[in-house]
């Protein structure tokens, strides 16, 4: 009895976690101009729509600049903290790592505000760069977290017998440890790219007059009439992410299985 | 056998030469000044509790700890600032350390990569060494498909393919089950013979460091508390702890009343007078309390009719009786010994099992005891 | 080291500085330099630059340089101000509290009664919305809460209410619904690893030692669960508190919260400083009243033991609880006419503050893990 109860829940619960990304196709397909109910018919003129739109594909190309460089980026930056974390222990190791991961609880207009006002008072123009710079700082948690995970599933006396065998400590990175966190740098490659892609508020900040896509998006926001082309880029974002993610976790339980270990969760 | 064998073998030319190595970790002193000889073709154990400095010494020997102190020597060479994979030593690590995604074979020929050989070569070698540890067909199998058994005959046929002048096992049989370690430890008996080269075994397990080894060195908190062959090991610790952690042994309280002409004059309580050689007191003799130690077979019961060489018989009370099957083992409460001694017996036909409470009589032999001042 | 080394001083430093290098610590802070160095220069120089700006002044068209705290005075003193940021706290205070009481049944459903090789595929279930875009996501519960919306539409339908609701949008309660459905994942995640960490065997043994499933869920779980749901509290506060776009789109004009008014600050009123200020008193009080959640915590489950639990210790608890918050309150709302705004702000959080150093200082961290 307690059982069900608790089961019934968890699934009402699921329902209205996805219930407005249920609805973003309906009205996306929705022959009406209106976002409401009821529903109007069928059409794909919304998606037509969004072919003929240059400030949409201006704003799109600066997205994919941002979030490509945001995960090579922040992947980097990630592998040697994580490697450093769960490797080596150091003076002071708690507080870096910390200091590191706080912008994962930092609220995000904190560090946007504190970035822009640094550019403003430096007098330098904000605009694509300086928007990769801040989602590299708040992506370099994500791909500590996930690295964090591939580097502390691998037995550490796996990269001592390569030494052992006669490798020297850079061609065991390359034959031993680089082969078996593979699935978690690209998992962290595409977590990075997806937080990147949907990323709002410091893009907001500091896009001066490069938007991007989520930038775009909430100027149109403002139009009315301009909606129902809103709901069908939404769709197209939303299976561009859940594509994304399902990838990234396919690749993570990959990584997991070669390195003979059983699934104990998921991200983060 | 093995006394012979070690005797000649420390005497052959030293592979590995440790002379005085320390070993600190901040505050914590690791290795208190270990000195000692490993001859070629030597098997050599490693025994002691966790947290001795065993693993951390045979890691200092492999190259993955710095020695603070002191020389490691291989083959004559010191092995300061000599990293791991220029030394001619090779591992057998605890958890194997498989390369998760290769194959066997790929595992085995890892460390020829930088051999020169040729591609038939190597196979030649990874197919010869996959033979000698039993795993023939095994090589295209991937690395997470085998047995744990299976895993450390990888991990064997990978070290002992690079032909190191010493083979370094860390704990090798620990994560295996009772009937696999029995037939592992043959197994790596039977390797060694067969490859010559030296073998130094960590272990935690007495049973399995006499079974295995030509010598043994019993660590304690950094330092070799005593390096022999097992016989002499087992037959004469020099110190109570030593004699604790190999095998059991009872303590039984003595009052030495003093040395004549090599011969240690004392009274035991429980047991009586008794002579000993000089030998057999390893801290020395002096006047006054010590203790004696005797190993449980050396006590015997005696049935009706049987009476002990020389008289020397003492009698008590049955405490315990622990039956294992092919043992018997007994507590016994001496007359006028303050504790119960341990003595086992091996169960024979007619060879009645006491109960708990009956007298018992019991055989003692002087040269079976070593005094402890 | 041999008598022959001593002359040769350099050497040795050249050594000793390479075994540095090489030891642990060495290796493992050049390792982590790269990244540390990202943050102090992307993070910590530009949060010191706010903190600095915060005690400068606009002055029309430049920005005075001199160290004032006339802003902060502005802040506390100004009632807009005040009644904003209390409304951020209390709309992140109502998330927090909605979204941990909601995921915890989920999380515990996840952990104890779904197969072991299933619960990878709902925690990826339960991410995956979280990981689309959060303005579209936002944006849809304006369409789902709006006047001829679903919610409204479905219950008008069923005959449950005469005319749509009105409270549901461009409020606060819209901004509470949206945030909360919003970091549901955040919320979930931490209280299933704490979940997950539980010794099953544990429970057997609390069953068997005679409890019943309640109360072995009161005294076993509950408090091993515990550092999963503060860590949920503090992944759900701190973000939401900061949150723009849900009380731009759902909030109306009732539920602004201070982040829209940063940005009014730096973009439309060009009073950088003051933004700065007001980002800087946010962070402050977020960590302030964090403190104070945290501490009170423990010291009302520390005085719950020590009365021997049951309902007396539960009134003792209640009791501590009731007479600060009373207290606070009579300070907050009658402060400003006995002392000055600023003033009794500042008293209020200083005393808050070290009641809760003093908390952590004496009281011990109980089994609760807090």
């Amino acid at each position: 009895m307690k059982l069900n109860l608790l089961a019934v829940f968890a699934t009402l619960y699921l329902l209205v976690l996805y219930a407005p990304i249920v609805l973003l196709p309906l009205f996306a397909f929705n022959d009406g101009t209106v976002i409401a109910f009821p529903l109007q018919g069928f059409t794909t003129q919304w998606f037509a729509a969004l072919l003929n739109t240059p400030a949409l594909h201006q704003a799109t190309g600066n997205s994919l600049i941002i979030a490509v460089s945001t995960a090579i980026l922040a992947t980097i930056l990630g592998l040697f903290a994580a490697r450093a974390a769960t490797r080596y222990s150091f003076p002071g190791k708690a507080g870096i790592v910390g200091f590191i991961m706080l912008p994962l609880v930092l609220p995000e207009v904190i560090v946007a505000i504190s970035l822009l006002i640094v550019l403003m008072q430096l007098g330098l123009d904000s605009g694509t760069w300086s928007i990769i710079a801040g989602h590299t700082l708040i992506c370099t948690p994500f791909a500590i977290a996930i690295l964090q995970g591939s580097f502390a599933n691998m037995d550490r006396s796996l990269e001592e017998a390569a030494v052992d065998l006669g490798e020297t400590p850079w061609s065991t990175f390359r034959l031993i440890t680089l082969p078996l966190v593979s699935p978690g740098i690209i998992a962290s490659l595409l977590i990075c790219f997806t937080i990147s892609l949907d990323e709002f508020i410091i893009a907001f900040f500091l896009s001066g007059n490069e938007p991007t896509l989520p930038v775009y998006l909430w100027g149109q926001l403002r139009f009315p009439a301009r909606l129902p082309v809103v709901m069908a880029l939404g769709t197209i974002l939303v299976v561009l992410s859940v594509l994304l993610l399902v990838v990234a976790e396919t690749f993570r339980r990959r990584g997991l299985k070669r390195a003979g270990l059983k699934d104990t969760g998921g991200f983060l | 056998m093995s006394q012979n064998q070690s005797q000649n073998q420390s005497q052959k030319t030293p592979i590995v030469t440790l002379s005085g190595v320390q070993k600190y970790y901040g505050d914590y002193h690791a290795l208190r000044g270990i000195s000692a000889e490993i001859g070629q073709g030597e098997f050599f154990s490693l025994l002691g509790p966790s947290g001795c400095g065993k693993t951390t010494l045979l890691r200092a020997i492999a190259g993955f700890e710095d020695i603070s102190e002191g020389h490691i020597l291989l083959d004559g060479r010191d092995m300061e600032g000599v990293p791991p994979n220029r030394r001619p030593t090779n591992m057998v690590f605890q958890s194997y350390a498989i390369f998760p995604h290769m194959s066997v074979a790929e595992n085995v020929g890892f460390g020829l990569r930088r051999s020169g050989k040729n591609a038939a070569e190597k196979r030649k070698a990874v197919g010869e060494a996959l033979e000698m540890v039993g795993l023939g067909q095994f090589g295209a199998r991937a690395a997470h498909a085998l047995s744990g058994g299976q895993r450390q005959r990888v991990a064997l046929a990978r070290a002992l393919i690079m032909k190191p002048k010493v083979l370094l096992l860390d704990e090798p049989l620990s994560a295996l089950d009772k009937k696999m370690r029995e037939v592992m430890q043959v197994e790596l008996i039977r390797l060694q013979r067969e490859v010559g080269i030296t073998f130094i075994l960590v272990t935690h397990d007495q049973e399995e460091a006499l079974v295995m080894s030509d010598r043994i060195a019993v660590m304690f908190e950094g330092e070799i508390a005593q390096l022999d062959d097992p016989e002499t090991l087992y037959r004469r610790p020099k110190s109570r702890r030593v004699a604790e952690f190999i095998g059991m042994m009872n303590f039984l309280p003595a009052q030495v009343s003093g040395e004549v002409a090599g011969r240690v004059d004392l009274d035991v309580k429980g047991l009586g007078r008794a002579e000993l050689e000089l030998a057999q007191c390893p801290s020395g003799a002096r006047a006054g309390a010590a203790e004696v130690g005797v190993r449980p077979e050396s006590l015997t019961l005696l049935y009706e009719g049987q009476s002990a060489e020389g008289g020397r018989e003492a009698s008590g009370t049955v405490r315990e009786v622990v039956y294992y099957g092919d043992m018997t083992y007994y507590d016994i409460l001496l007359d006028g010994a303050p504790a119960p001694v341990r003595v086992s017996m091996r169960n024979m036909p007619g060879r009645r099992v006491l109960d708990f409470g009956a007298r018992a009589r019991l055989a003692w032999d002087p040269r079976a005891m070593v005094l402890f001042c | 080291m041999g008598p022959g080394h001593c002359g040769r001083g350099t050497v040795w430093v050249n050594a000793s500085f390479h075994k540095m290098m090489r030891s642990e610590a060495g290796k493992g802070l050049t390792l982590v330099s790269p990244t540390l160095i990202y943050a102090l220069l992307l993070l910590a120089a530009p949060l010191a630059m706010i903190v600095l700006l915060s005690f400068w002044t606009q002055n029309f068209l430049t920005i005075e340089r001199v160290a004032t705290l006339s802003n902060y005075r502005e802040a506390l003193g100004d009632p807009l101000y005040r009644a904003l940021m209390l409304r951020s706290l209390r709309i992140s205070g109502t998330v927090t509290l909605v979204t941990v009481l909601l995921a915890f049944p989920v999380a515990y459903f996840i952990s104890f009664h779904v197969r072991p090789d299933r619960k990878s595929l709902w925690l990826f279930l339960i991410t995956i919305p979280f990981w689309t875009s959060y303005l579209i996501r936002v944006f849809l519960w304006r369409v789902i809460l709006a006047y001829d919306g679903p919610v409204n539409g479905t219950l008008l339908g069923l005959g449950i209410i005469d005319e749509p609701l009105s409270w549901i949008l461009y409020n606060a309660n819209a901004v509470v619904i949206t945030l909360a459905h919003a970091f549901a994942p955040f919320a979930i995640l931490p209280i299933f690893v704490s979940l997950e960490k539980i010794d099953r065997s544990l429970l057997e043994a609390a069953r068997d030692l005679g409890e019943s499933r309640a109360m072995s869920f009161l005294r076993v779980t509950l408090p091993l669960a515990m550092p999963g749901v503060l860590a949920a509290v503090l992944i759900v506060f701190i973000p939401t508190v900061g949150d723009y776009v849900t009380p731009r789109l759902v909030g109306g004009s009732g539920g602004t919260m201070i982040a829209n008014m940063i940005y009014a600050q730096i973009f439309d009123l060009n009073d950088r400083p003051m933004g700065a200020t007001l980002a800087v008193m946010a962070m402050l009080i977020v960590a302030m009243v964090l403190l104070w959640g945290i501490t009170r915590a423990r010291l009302w489950l520390w005085l719950l033991d020590r009365a021997g639990g049951g309902p007396a210790g539960a009134a003792l608890a209640l009791a501590a609880a009731v007479v600060e918050i009373l207290v606070i309150r009579l300070v907050f709302f009658q402060g400003p006419a006995w002392i000055g705004a600023g003033p009794s702000v500042i008293a209020l959080l200083l005393a808050a503050t070290l009641g809760s150093a003093l908390i952590l200082w004496r009281v011990p961290k109980g089994r609760w893990g807090i």
